[in-house]
């Protein structure tokens, strides 16, 4: 029997793969839903950082590092890059006010491209990979087999989630994190400063990709021009979540690994239109509901 | 100083020649100029360093033996990164820029595909470089391949009647959606229609495809019991891990065929054990004979490394190595560098190579084809010198080179030593 | 007046090249730096003019360069009737973006742009009849007359189409339409309750944009002789749309022109003398220096320097 072009024997393997996969999704997209969706910073460049995550790591595990670790390690010296890259869009672009918009974004984009292009001349256009003991081996249960690394990128993806939504809602500097994206004016009034708060914010979203990079090379190779099709990608999961919802990023994030992974395994459709998925549901999302599904 | 004959003769016809030559003449070497690129970086990289090795080896060689029909030989390469968007604009700026005189093609079908209006247009000789009927819509008579098969059954003969001898009925193809995969694929899916042979599965992916997990369930869920994959380096390096990770059922007798990559050595040995089983096609394996192979293979793996590329140099150096030595040929049979004479020679003539005798068709493919199906057997992981035994690739077919049987199925042959 | 003799002297100054000795390769790298000329402008009318930034210059180009082959494979048609055929796919792709525009603005509207790249990419990788992701072969009628070759007789072509573009733009800036493109810009919310058809000027901007877009895209299947959609669909496309006019200066139609050929023919010649991978960079660099030091361009440096020098 076969549903929307799937034999019924392997729905319940698509969603199982779709579930990890989106659980991943989601990971690698809560920088942005902090950056973007709180703080409202036209951050296109967020995927290109998540990429020099990745990078960082492999040139951590050459050195005998474990991958997840070396992601962890990373996270400190992400989030003063990330401090310093608000303070300068900051100066640059959003204190001179909203015709400053335009080229905010273009700067962003610039940036992602010189990423892009640095990288490129500093390991080469061939992928990259790493290896660990969780890599390439698979849970057997029966017929199925579940691949470690998408239960390590599950586990993490988790612990990411609910950690940042406990800081958020729980935390003094979280809350005012929160309170910033929603009255600006109110907060200076009560004494908080905005931009070091803001600044704050973008440096914790800057060191969650550190680790969602290392997320993403444990998952797969990694080449460059990987940030182009994330852009996609984690866009679609911020919109479809809901501006500045962090579980509404783990629902969406599910959403779409699921899709795309029906999608991939349609014999009809199959990889051929997996990469259009995303964008796809994004135009959807951008034109029935902008708001998203928990959007403030 | 005891001089040998040869360099006394060599200054007698120099002063002899300076003398007769009017003075700007003098001034002025001859040269000939050869233009190519390769990929040196991007899918086919690995494969395209080891190649350029064993060319810059032959411009080194011939010019000690005194140049290409007397010409000193310059050489000119650019590294077009395995993208096809990049050869049309490097030819363009060989032909208009360097003004080169003779062309190579890059290695691979991806690169050169674009560049086959361009040099019919212009009218340019081209040594093809291990490229797959890219030449079949073009119907350029001024271009020679370097690769020992032409056309789909000559690659495809060898891997359908290995399944066949086990008494397989179905078939999964998966090509990968670029040049070469698909002119293979097509060609494979005629030729098991008239076996008689069932599709199961047939899927196209884009060549960007990273994650096979997903296909290689769905391949599975079809229950083939032959797969063809047509793929290139990185999606076969992706493919392989994804069988060993998932796998792909136990009626499956035999796996592979035409994945590029699994003979470059760098992707042998990082794949080691996961390669064994798998049944693919190459163009040399120890244990073939060719007149002056071995005693290439040890000039090369010296050269090898010093530029820190492939120490063993069986897949595509040897064939590199034999483009340098037609264009030889051809320059000393017609005492021209000029493209429509070469080719005339080219066409006419039977060429002796380090890989044993070329004869050309009118399609500018091999005569007659000499593509082998091996089955890798018995390999370890980290170990590149294993691959110099012959009985880790044994060869399947054709009959001429066979130093085994096939084991089936897949999961037995994977186990086997 | 001053302007269409300045057009017609260029064009003839281009015929004249395109028939003399001049080595080759210089029509190759000029094709380029034409095509970025003309998409510039095209950008310009919609980015510059009317504040709505667009990622996705790729989709309108590829779509003109796919419609191009399509018309070439199956009919035959010459060069004309191609670049009629990528501009009216640009126009249609533009109106179908314009539409977006109801709902979409800033950085949304942006994402929206790209998330078009890929799905038109998604669509060619898809479709066979013009080579899927492997991509096609194209034999190339012979030249026409005067010209000798294919290079000479693209460059002249691409510069008429940029003298049309240019004086497209120029028209548009100094119309009604210009007008109320500012409006847009400056404040979408005060001039739709000044009553400026704000939805119609959209439409006009992102349909003339896409169509000049798609028009640039046709040509250069005949250039390469070749088409595959990963390096037609290419971002680097966008990103040069967008960097020149950011570098030029985005109020007058000149900003995009000058910032085109700065950046194309420095792109170029780092092509020719360092690398490929490194003219990219090129681009990179330059937007954010410009965008973050010179935010109006080279135009608004000419401005503050003539300003300076008066006094």
């Amino acid at each position: 029997m076969t549903i929307l072009g799937l034999p019924s024997e392997l729905w319940f393997e698509a969603v199982l793969f779709g579930v990890l996969l989106g659980c991943f999704y989601a990971a690698v997209s809560i920088g942005l839903s902090v950056s973007f969706g709180l703080l409202d910073v036209p951050n296109v460049a967020h995927p290109a950082v998540m990429i020099v995550g990745s990078y960082f790591t492999y040139v951590l595990w050459n050195r005998g590092v474990d991958p997840i670790l070396a992601g962890v390690m990373l996270m400190p010296a992400f989030f003063v890059a990330g401090v310093l890259l608000y303070r300068f869009y900051y100066e640059s672009f959003e204190k001179r006010g909203s015709e400053a918009g335009v080229r905010g974004l273009a700067f962003f984009f610039g940036v992602a491209f010189i990423i892009e292009i640095g990288l490129t001349l500093g390991f080469g256009v061939d992928q990259i990979s790493v290896q660990a003991a969780y890599i390439g081996s698979s849970w057997e249960i029966g017929d199925l087999r579940i691949p470690y690394r998408m239960l390590v990128a599950f586990g993490v993806a988790l612990v990411l989630t609910f950690s940042l939504s406990l800081y958020l809602s729980k935390t003094f500097t979280g809350r005012a994190i929160k309170a910033v994206a929603q009255d600006e004016p109110a907060l200076r009034l009560m004494g908080a400063n905005p931009v070091r708060i803001k600044q704050w914010a973008f440096g914790i979203a800057t060191a969650v990709s550190a680790l969602a990079g290392a997320m993403l090379i444990i998952v797969g190779p990694v080449d460059p021009s990987l940030d182009r099709v994330f852009i996609g990608r984690t866009f679609c999961v911020v919109v479809l979540a809901g501006l500045g919802s962090m579980t509404g990023t783990l629902a969406a994030g599910l959403i779409l690994g699921i899709a795309e992974s029906i999608v991939l395994m349609n014999p009809e459709l199959g990889a051929s239109w997996a990469p259009a998925v995303a964008f796809g549901l994004l135009l959807l999302v951008l034109g029935l509901r902008p708001q998203g599904l928990f959007g403030r | 100083m005891k001089l040998s004959r040869r360099k006394v003769l060599k200054a007698g016809a120099a002063i002899a020649a300076a003398s007769t030559l009017p003075r700007f003449a003098i001034a002025q070497a001859k040269t000939v100029k050869i233009g190519m690129s390769m990929p040196q970086t991007g899918p086919l990289g690995a494969g395209g360093q080891a190649a350029l090795v064993a060319l810059r080896m032959w411009v080194d060689e011939v010019n000690v033996r005194g140049g290409l029909g007397g010409r000193h030989v310059e050489f000119t390469v650019y590294d077009d990164q395995t993208n096809p968007a990049n050869t049309p604009g490097i030819y363009t700026k060989l032909l208009d820029v360097d003004k080169v005189d003779l062309l190579i093609a890059p290695y691979g079908t991806v690169p050169t595909a674009p560049i086959m209006p361009l040099v019919k247009e212009r009218k340019k000789l081209l040594m093809g470089n291990f490229s797959f009927q890219v030449n079949a819509k073009v119907q350029h008579d001024m271009w020679f391949n370097n690769s020992p098969w032409n056309d789909a059954s000559s690659w495809s003969d060898g891997f359908f009647a290995a399944g066949k001898k086990a008494g397989a009925k179905t078939v999964a193809i998966l090509a990968a959606d670029n040049d070469f995969a698909q002119n293979l694929a097509n060609g494979a899916r005629t030729l098991a229609k008239k076996a008689g042979i069932k599709s199961v599965y047939d899927q196209n992916y884009p060549p960007t495809t990273k994650d096979f997990s997903s296909l290689v369930r769905a391949i599975r869920a079809a229950k083939p019991e032959m797969v063809f994959v047509m793929s290139y380096p990185p999606d076969s390096v992706a493919i392989i891990q994804a069988v060993n990770e998932i796998g792909v059922g136990p009626q499956v007798q035999i796996f592979g065929g035409g994945m590029v990559g699994l003979q470059f050595t760098p992707i042998m040995s990082n794949l080691g054990s996961l390669l064994n089983g798998v049944l693919n096609y190459n163009s040399y394996v120890p244990g073939i004979k060719y007149p002056g192979i071995e005693d290439f293979l040890k000039r090369y793996a010296a050269r090898a490394k010093e530029a820190k590329v492939d120490p063993l140099g069986f897949y595509l150096p040897p064939f590199n190595y034999a483009i340098g030595q037609m264009l030889e040929q051809a320059v000393n049979g017609t005492n021209s560098i000029e493209d429509a004479k070469l080719a005339a020679y080219l066409h006419k003539n039977e060429l002796r190579t380090i890989v044993g005798p070329i004869r050309y068709g009118t399609d500018g493919e091999w005569a007659h084809a000499r593509v082998v199906q091996a089955q890798f057997r018995g390999v370890a992981d980290k170990d590149i010198e294993q691959f110099r035994n012959p009985s880790r690739q044994v060869v399947i077919y054709p009959a001429a080179y066979k130093t085994g049987d096939v084991i089936t199925p897949f999961d037995k042959a994977r186990k086997a030593k | 007046m001053k302007f269409w003799l300045g057009a017609l002297g260029i064009a003839l100054v281009a015929a004249g090249v395109a028939m003399s000795g001049i080595n080759e390769y210089f029509f190759f790298a000029a094709f380029v730096v034409l095509t970025f000329v003309v998409l510039a402008t095209a950008w310009n009318i919609l980015g510059g003019y009317a504040g709505y930034v667009n990622f996705g210059t790729s989709a309108f180009f590829g779509a003109g360069a796919y419609a191009a082959v399509v018309l070439f494979q199956w009919l035959g048609a010459p060069l004309p009737a191609q670049i009629a055929a990528g501009a009216a796919m640009g126009a249609l792709l533009g109106f179908g973006v314009g539409v977006m525009t109801l709902r979409l603005r800033g950085i949304f509207f942006a994402i929206a742009t790209v998330a078009v790249v890929f799905i038109m990419e998604t669509l060619m990788i898809n479709w066979r009849y013009v080579g899927g992701a492997t991509g096609l072969q194209l034999q190339r009628p012979e030249v026409m007359a005067p010209f000798a070759t294919y290079a000479r007789m693209l460059f002249f072509f691409l510069t008429l189409m940029a003298i049309g573009a240019v004086a497209i733009a120029r028209y548009i800036q100094t119309s009604w339409i210009g007008r109320g493109l500012r409006a847009i810009r400056d404040s979408e919310e005060a001039a739709e309750a000044n009553g400026v058809p704000t939805l119609r000027l959209k439409l006009v901007a992102c349909v003339v944009s896409g169509a000049l877009m798609g028009a640039a895209g046709a040509p250069m299947p005949m250039y390469l002789s070749f088409i595959e959609p990963a390096s037609t669909f290419s971002l680097n496309w966008a990103i040069g749309a967008l960097a020149a006019p950011m570098i030029g200066g985005t109020i007058h139609w000149l900003g995009p022109v000058l910032g085109a050929i700065v950046l194309a023919s420095l792109q170029q010649i780092v092509t020719v003398t360092i690398s490929g991978e490194i003219n990219v960079l090129v681009v990179g660099v330059l937007l954010v220096l410009f965008v973050v030091l010179a935010p109006d361009g080279i135009l608004g440096l000419f401005k503050r320097w003539l300003k300076r020098s008066s006094r």
